[in-house]
């Protein structure tokens, strides 16, 4: 997919370039942005590695277990399919926790965890279930209260107050799961109705 | 809190700290990539081009056209529309209406297409049903919520 996507814009570029006679501008900018990717990546660093530090503390001190117990109700409600007791709530709990506090990495490895659990209690069918459905359906509206490396471009572009669009931010994620959750939960039930 | 359970913090910090290392040094080649994609397209004039072309779609929800390729190559790739990002901030400062509309837009959406195929691959699922058409709504219903909340807020 990326393949495709960068390769246009790259052909597209240089295309529009030569039309427009602004090569040279193609050329430079190219360089330019090389360079800037790295400077980014290592005034990054600091900010990353110091909010991940933290985010494993708050791991090992079983914060972020006790937040999966306090969304076992939410759980059960969304995904009213699996069994109460199985082993894919603790998966699928993570994979949100770890969302909402912006640890994509630690949350797709527990996503897919429960995608295969999902998969064995689906009768390893390739037709997704309705739970497959709003567990990814519920990832992809943004779960992410607080977009780190959002703020931390933003610091490294100079601006006045990094932090500013934090409430905006969390809001709008609200909307945007809220109407996902709203889809699942009304998918589900046509889904039921006409089977 | 983690000194009365008795967990040793300072370790625990430098494992995790060593994750978000790792995480910024594997992206640093994708986004050297991304980053010059977006500006050959900037300085070649096809992003303003582009821009120009799907004006009148946009207008519809309140988008300025600006922004638009930043909610559709978002769709695709997070790192591709971080690239985009950047650019914005590039062009009109991170604290301009554009520049706070992108951060708001980005901090409320996901990659569809990337965390589909991730997930469903790993559980062998061909027949998708209604999870794109899902995750559709919550991104439309993000990137509205974006624009509202940016023209009353700031």
């Amino acid at each position: 997919m990326l393949n495709y996507l960068w390769g246009l814009m790259i052909v597209i570029g240089i295309i529009v370039g030569i039309f427009n006679g602004t090569m040279a501008n193609v050329g430079n900018a190219a360089i330019n942005s090389s360079k800037e990717a790295v400077t980014l990546c290592v005034s990054m660093l600091g900010v990353m590695a110091m909010w991940t530090g933290m985010m494993q503390v708050a791991k090992k001190c079983g914060i972020t277990s006790s937040l999966t117990k306090a969304l076992r109700p939410v759980i059960r409600r969304l995904f009213p399919d699996i069994p109460e007791e199985h082993v894919v709530n603790e998966y699928i709990a993570s994979n949100i926790i770890a969302n909402i506090l912006g640890l994509g990495w630690a949350a797709t490895p527990m996503g897919l965890m429960a995608m295969r659990e999902l998969r064995k209690l689906n009768g390893n069918s390739h037709i997704a279930s309705c739970d497959m459905c709003t567990l990814l359906i519920v990832n992809i509206s943004s779960l992410q209260l607080i977009p780190v490396n959002i703020i931390a471009y933003r610091s490294q572009y100079g601006s006045a107050n990094p932090a500013e669009i934090l409430a905006a931010g969390i809001l709008a994620t609200c909307i945007s799961t809220l109407a996902g959750v709203i889809f699942a939960v009304t998918a589900r039930k046509l889904g039921r109705r006409s089977s | 809190m983690g000194l009365s359970s008795k967990t040793p913090v300072y370790d625990e910090f430098i494992e995790g700290a060593k994750d978000g290392f790792r995480v910024v040094k594997d992206i640093l080649p994708t986004l050297i990539g991304l980053m010059v994609g977006v500006g050959i397209l900037r300085a070649s004039g096809a992003l303003d081009m582009l821009s120009g072309l799907l004006a009148p779609i946009t207008g519809k929800i309140g988008l300025a056209p600006e922004l638009l390729p930043l909610v559709l190559v978002k769709m695709f790739s997070s790192s591709a529309a971080t690239g985009l990002l950047l650019d914005i901030f590039k062009e009109y400062g991170p604290d301009s209406y554009f520049g706070r509309l992108a951060s708001i837009i980005l901090s409320s959406t996901e990659t569809i297409f990337y965390t589909m195929a991730v997930y469903f691959m790993a559980a062998g699922v061909t027949k998708t049903r209604y999870t794109l058409a899902g995750a559709l709504t919550a991104t439309l219903a993000g990137t509205i919520a974006s624009v509202i909340i940016t023209n009353l807020v700031f």
